[in-house]
């Protein structure tokens, strides 16, 4: 019986609780007269960025695309003169992405970033087909100052062998020296 | 002149509900919105009251679709059979002393007999579909009804008990003379708030629909105005649980002189109007097996005593 | 079978193996590096560390190298204990030291083992402050890259290249922790199975370079188990696609055949399926004698109006087509008027082959061949003409090794100690050619001979067998006679049936003394012996010689094949053809067929082996497997397993095709076998540049197999498996996962070589020498491992390794001729550079088979001559295939 008056009680707390909310004000933001504060780290519209030597950021290591829920990402790699990676064609099928930024989080280059922009309604479901062009940003995005290449110990043009952060200078193969 | 009159009041219930029942879709998100903490439908027109013409426009304007599997008679007569029976049900309403369609010496009965006939409705839409997901929303529909619709009318019979009279008019007239009938039935009147909510199977008790496992329940493959009619059914059953919660239970047209008796009726029907959709924002839905034991093993002996209990004092009276 | 104890749980172990196999055998993942199923242990790594106890009361143990230890009855183990766990992962730590920060940007990232055994392991953080040790690069040709900086020092690789392959021109240099592993100075690798160095190395310091152009990681391929057209070993294949081009081809796992290794033709010469050179369209030529692309009913219609307009039909088939496909031909154009598209000369040659498979004599598989103690080659340059076999015929001569291991009670996996105990031990291999022989370096005979010298010489050893007289012959008799289990090899490359009769007969003698005696004839083309056995009673030449004004032609490059005069008749020519050839350029009618990688086949190769090639992806366009395009010629298109249950229901001995590999019937819990891996990407984006409605993924009516990712891959038998996968194991070390035992045959390989009963007791052919050469000069064609076989030349790489036409002689010709090393010759207006060369055989004129030398054909030595103020290639240009460009 106790358990019966505890639940009613409990109904009628809930139907009052809910009732005082006559007087909390709204949360709603009446989007488009007013614009909401987007955190910089909201997950919207996805561009490629360079490094800070202007070049692109992404080698086309292919793990945003296989991270991808979605299969939105499609891209090619290839190879300019000195072995430096890049994408030949960078693809996001934006009708498809879920801004999920499992992408972002995939990427070991800082390459591909979601940025605060989330406007992207189109009439014609063909133009939310982004291809490199339109996904390459000139800037540095989110974090400034990375430069994979400068990490990595992979030859470019104007990083030689051994240049890379925390790299020895390469061995002379034919010196006995100790 | 007085022909004129009856049609006036008859075409005026049967607009009034209909207008009523479109308005309370608007006005449900609305009120859902503000104890949500959120705007709710506010585009077109003006606080978006427009909604309620849009979607007409849209029910009507979309395909109608009867699915090649269904039985298509019963499928389309199923979701008229529910406006009908509602609509009937408000002949019975008093909405002032002599505004009412009719005033039937058994038009407690009468109302209780057209809220029955809305389960057919339901369980034929849900038969006729030939989907799974519709016939078991159809089945639990019939039993909940079935089994809210002997609480219901039981807890009634305190009030014809004392009042002695099954005419609404007279119930109401009754409360004038004596007690708003709230206070002597109060079991009956907390009965029949939980039977009517059942009957019209609104939340928490709409487990025919039941979204989250039916799909839609008994009306999965409905659409455009048949679905609407569906829709319509239950804003009108809504509306007439509130006008008889208000009627029977509250004095119906009564009040102090400084507004209308027609006005008194519809500020108490709108009451609980909104305590419905109240309901709606508050309380989740219960189990199945929970709604039905908690009919039969809770109201339906409480039902029982509150009738004995009247019955026994007004012997001893 | 000792009984062993590890974890507390008794393994049932197989004898003599170490405890590393005996680990993986029970599924029990133990990381490795060093350690390879083929090439046996040598603890250089320090990754399989387990502990052992001495007793029941040994609590404590000791660690110990699994791949090391032996096991024996009751020897008590554990992988899983703390101290063993945290030395592995300290030894991959350690590796990591100086391995580079450059996963994205490695090709051999996702398929990479030493990303699975870090994860394996566990080790996670970096602790080390220091600096990385880095390494320049080489340029190690066309096919290899090479990225010092991610070595682990495991030696897998010079192990293999030098051990396994015989090169010798990649080498460990320095020491401590600045060992480089590469060639004393850039250039391309030379052995001709360098291209296992990629799936060799357990990093990615060894990368595949063609790959790389059009790099795809392995999770995106859409991958079908191939075998490889480019010679009659039917070397098993996995060829890979993307984007609609073949992007890599990939050893697939075959006990019996080519184990883990592939040659560098096969795995390199795949290009030919994206060559600019493809046929992408069907073509008619009109009356200016220029083509016009039609698309292909059309096409098929005028084909059809040449068939009944034609006054004599014929269609000529191709040992380098399936069966399935050749059957389609037969049906088109009836039995009668088919032939295989062999020449009198091939036929022969086959039909010797075809009769040895046939016979008693035990015919073994390739990779039975490593097992036999004394081996004579006649007159076949195997590493050229079927180099897989080479690979081997290398492993056959440690069998001394072993016999040497054996009496000192070494265990076979221990390999640096059987080496260090054989030294310079070596089976007994003899080999009787024209010419210097990649094989040099391991035969204890080399004897250079031309052709008709190497026939006598054959039967000298023959009638040596069984005759004790001392000879040179009966010397080598001795080495066979003697043998456990020899070993008779020959083949086509030559080009004389005789060969291949001598050796016969030589292997016929042998057989008499030690019944273990087995032959391997190596046929010339990827379905010669298929092909054969459909029609090798009639040639080409003797078809033609009916005069046919019209005439089909299935994958064959006729004029080249044929001598131009065979052709006269022809009027009207249909060919069907992936590539474009001499032979399209004469035609009427092209039709585009699909290549190895977009058709299904059957094939047969030089063991009798039948096997089905599988569908990698649905070609563009009009292109269409060649059985398609024939069978609706005939008048509806007909499924490859049709063709194929109608073949073997006319050919009682082709009975087995039917069922080495399941029919597209075959499901798995009711879904196909997918192409795709289950983390294929980008489906939604791939050619949303051409529409953003997705296409429908293409469905294979023909195979079950399916271009999705939806579908059962990890229990697809070896037939039908599309990559090696397995939880945890990324790359192709997977392939453990399928074996029962590892290094052991494929859990679910469909048997054996059923298609022949071997029953029948072969006489001694008869032999005419003189008709064949003339005892004179004789010209021969040498076959090249990059340059001899007409597809793999369309790829770019490949085609980049094709020699200059030359002529070689040895001084005694070189003089007759009045020739000089270094100097211009002349034939056919095509200049070669003439190579004198003291270890060419009297008499014979070498030049290569080439594509630039196809003029020659039938070519007289006297036709050669001296060529005034020819500029020899000089050592630049011949270095030009070996720049060092490009290596960093």
């Amino acid at each position: 019986m106790g358990m019966i008056l505890k639940a009613i009680w409990s109904q009628l707390v809930t139907l009052y609780r809910v009732l005082l909310h006559t007087f909390t004000p709204t949360d709603t933001v009446s989007y488009p007269e007013e614009m909401p504060y987007l955190a910089p780290r909201y997950r919207g519209r996805i561009v490629l960025t360079r490094d800070p030597g202007g070049e692109e950021r992404c080698v086309a290591c292919n793990l945003c695309a296989v991270a991808c829920p979605v299969d939105c990402i499609a891209l090619q790699k290839t190879e300019d003169e000195h072995g430096r990676w890049y994408a030949d064609f960078f693809r996001i099928n934006f009708s498809r992405c879920v801004m999920c930024g499992l992408c972002e989080e995939a990427c070991p280059t800082y390459a591909i970033q979601l940025t605060p922009d989330f406007e992207m309604c189109e009439y014609d479901r063909q133009n939310m087909v982004y291809e490199k062009e339109h996904l390459l940003i000139s800037g540095q995005g989110k974090y400034p100052g990375y430069s994979f290449y400068h990490v990595a110990g992979k030859a470019i043009k104007d990083k030689d062998k051994g240049e890379s952060l925390n790299e020895a200078t390469p061995i002379d193969v034919r010196s006995l020296l100790p | 002149m007085v022909e004129l009159v009856i049609y006036l009041v008859i075409f005026g219930t049967l607009f009034g509900s209909f207008a009523g029942a479109a308005l309370l879709v608007w006005f449900e998100r609305r009120l859902l919105g503000l104890w949500q903490d959120r705007l709710g439908p506010n585009r077109v027109g003006l606080f978006g009251a427009g909604l309620a013409i849009a979607d007409i426009i849209k029910l009507f304007a979309k395909e109608d679709w009867i699915p090649p599997f269904a039985d298509r008679f019963v499928f389309v007569f199923a979701p008229t059979a529910i406006v009908m029976a509602m609509l009937l049900g408000f002949a019975v309403v008093p909405f002032a002393p002599d505004i009412h369609v009719a005033d039937l010496n058994i038009g407690l009965l009468f109302f209780l007999g057209m809220t029955s006939l809305a389960v057919y409705s339901v369980l034929l839409g849900g038969l006729a579909s030939n989907n799974k997901y519709a016939l078991l929303g159809g089945l639990r529909s019939a039993a909940q009804m079935v089994s809210y619709e002997v609480f219901m009318g039981l807890s009634l019979m305190g009030v014809v008990m004392q009042a002695g009279t099954f005419s609404l008019v007279d119930i109401v007239l009754w409360q004038a003379d004596n007690i708003w009938f709230f206070i002597p039935q109060f079991i009956g009147f907390l009965i029949f708030l939980i039977a009517g909510i059942a009957e019209s199977h609104r939340l928490p008790f709409d487990l025919p629909e039941a979204e989250h496992e039916l799909v839609a329940g008994f009306h999965t493959e409905y659409s455009g105005m048949k679905f609407g009619m569906f829709m319509l059914g239950e804003y009108l059953g809504v509306i007439l649980i509130s006008s008889m919660i208000a009627t029977i239970f509250f004095g119906g047209w009564l009040g102090p002189d400084f507004l209308p008796p027609i006005f008194w009726f519809f500020l108490k029907s709108f009451a609980f109007i909104c305590f419905f959709i109240l309901l709606r924002a508050a309380i989740p839905r219960p189990r199945y097996d929970q709604l039905m034991s908690f009919g039969w093993k809770y109201l339906l002996p409480l039902t029982l005593i509150n009738l004995l209990a009247t019955g026994a004092i007004l012997l001893w009276a | 079978m000792p009984n062993i104890i590890v974890d507390g749980q008794t393994i049932e172990a197989k004898d003599g193996a170490n405890l590393l196999e005996v680990l993986l055998n029970e599924g029990i993942n133990v990381p490795y590096f060093c350690w390879h199923p083929a090439m046996g242990s040598i603890g250089a790594c320090r990754q399989c560390a387990v502990v052992g106890y001495a007793n029941e009361d040994d609590t404590r143990g000791r660690i110990m190298m699994s791949c090391m230890t032996p096991v024996s009855e009751g020897a008590r183990f554990s992988v899983n204990a703390d101290n063993a766990e945290s030395f592995r992962e300290s030894v991959v730590e350690n590796l990591m030291l100086n391995h580079p920060h450059d996963c994205p940007v490695c090709e051999e990232g996702g398929e990479c083992h030493l990303q699975d055994m870090t994860v394996m392991v566990g080790h996670r953080d970096r602790q080390y402050e220091g600096l990385k040790t880095t390494y320049r690069n080489q340029y190690l040709g066309p096919f290899i890259g090479h990225e010092m900086n991610r070595c682990i020092t495991c030696y897998r690789c010079v192990r293999y290249y030098k051990d396994y392959a015989g090169g010798d021109d990649l080498s460990a240099f320095g020491s401590r922790d600045r060992v480089f592993f590469g060639r004393a100075e850039s250039g391309v690798l030379e052995n001709e199975f360098a291209g296992n160095l990629i799936e060799v190395c357990p990093t990615g310091v060894f990368t595949d370079k063609t790959f790389s152009k059009h790099y795809t990681r392995k999770w995106d391929l859409q991958t079908a188990p191939t075998v490889c057209q480019s010679c009659s070993l039917g070397c098993n294949t996995y060829t890979s696609e993307r984007y609609g081009e073949v992007r890599r081809v990939h050893n697939r796992y075959n006990h019996e055949v080519n184990g883990y290794f592939l040659c560098d033709r096969g795995r390199f010469g795949a290009g030919h399926v994206n060559s600019a050179n493809r046929i992408p369209q069907a073509g008619i030529r009109n009356s200016d004698g220029r083509y016009d692309p039609v698309d292909l009913e059309t096409a098929l219609s005028a084909v059809s109006d040449l068939m009944s307009s034609s006054d004599g039909l014929i269609g000529i088939g191709s040992p380098r087509a399936s069966l399935e496909a050749n059957e389609a031909l037969i049906q088109l154009v009836g039995e009668e008027n088919y032939c295989n598209g062999m020449t009198d000369n091939e036929c022969e040659m086959h039909q010797v082959i075809l009769d040895v498979l046939a016979s008693d004599l035990i015919t073994p598989a390739m990779a039975e061949v490593e097992d036999y103690d004394a081996i004579i080659i006649v007159g076949e340059d195997i590493t050229n003409h079927a180099p897989r076999l080479a690979l081997s015929i290398r492993q056959s001569i440690r069998q001394r090794a072993g016999e040497l291991a054996e009496s000192s009670g070494i265990a076979l996996w221990h390999d640096a100690a059987v080496r260090e105990l054989a030294q310079a031990e070596k089976s007994p291999l003899t080999l009787l050619t024209p010419m210097a022989d990649r094989l040099d370096d391991v035969a204890t005979h080399s004897i250079r001979l031309a052709p008709n010298e190497i026939i006598n010489k054959t039967i000298e050893i023959t009638n040596a067998v069984n005759d004790a007289t001392p000879s040179s012959a009966r010397e080598i008799a001795q080495t066979l006679i003697e043998a456990k289990k020899p070993l008779i090899v020959s083949g086509t490359s030559l080009n004389s049936p005789n060969i291949l009769k001598a050796t016969t007969n030589l292997a016929i003698a042998v057989a008499q003394h030690n019944p273990e005696t087995g032959i391997f004839l190596c046929a010339h083309e990827s379905n010669s012996v298929g092909a054969s056995l459909l029609g090798s009673d009639r040639s080409g030449e003797a078809l033609l010689a009916t005069k046919p004004n019209t005439a089909i032609v299935l994958e064959n490059d006729i004029y080249s094949r044929f001598a131009e005069g065979a052709l006269e008749s022809i009027d009207h020519l249909v060919v069907l053809t992936p590539l474009d050839d001499s032979t399209a350029s004469q035609a009427d009618v092209v039709l585009p067929a699909g290549s190895f990688a977009e058709a299904e086949g059957t094939f047969i190769n030089s063991e009798g082996r039948s096997q089905r090639s599988m569908v990698v992806f649905k070609p563009k366009g009009d292109i269409a497997p060649s059985y398609q395009l024939l069978t609706r010629l005939a008048g509806h298109a007909k499924q490859a397993s049709t063709l194929r249950s109608e073949l073997a229901a006319r050919h009682e001995a082709l009975q087995p095709i039917t069922s080495i590999a399941p029919n597209e019937q075959f499901r798995i819990a009711g879904s196909k076998v997918a192409r795709m891996t289950h983390r294929s990407s980008g489906r939604t984006a791939m050619s949303a540049d051409i529409s953003v409605r997705e296409k429908r993924q293409p469905e294979d009516q023909e195979s079950a197999l399916a271009f999705t990712m939806e579908g059962n891959q990890q229990q697809a038998p070896a037939a039908l498996r599309t990559y090696s996968w397995s939880p945890g194991w990324n790359s192709n070390q997977s392939i453990h996962k399928f074996q029962d035992e590892v290094g052991g045959p494929d859990r679910s390989a469909v048997d054996k070589r059923p298609l022949f009963e071997q029953t029948r007791r072969l006489t001694p052919y008869d032999i005419s020498v003189e008709s064949e050469f003339d005892p004179g000069q004789i010209v021969i064609l040498q076959q090249h491992i990059f340059g001899s076989d007409p597809s793999s030349n369309e790829a770019e790489e490949i085609a980049s390794l094709i020699p200059q036409p030359y002529v070689r002689m040895n001084s005694t010709t070189a003089s007759s001729l009045a020739l000089t090393h270094r100097g211009g010759a002349k034939c056919r207006d095509i200049e070669m550079m003439v190579l004198v060369d003291d270890d060419v055989a009297e008499g014979c004129l070498i030049y290569p088979s080439i594509p630039a030398t196809t003029a020659l054909a039938g070519v007289a030595s006297t036709d050669f001559t001296a060529i005034e103020g020819w500029i020899a290639p000089s050592e630049a240009v011949k270095a030009s295939l070996i720049t060092t460009d490009g290596a960093r």
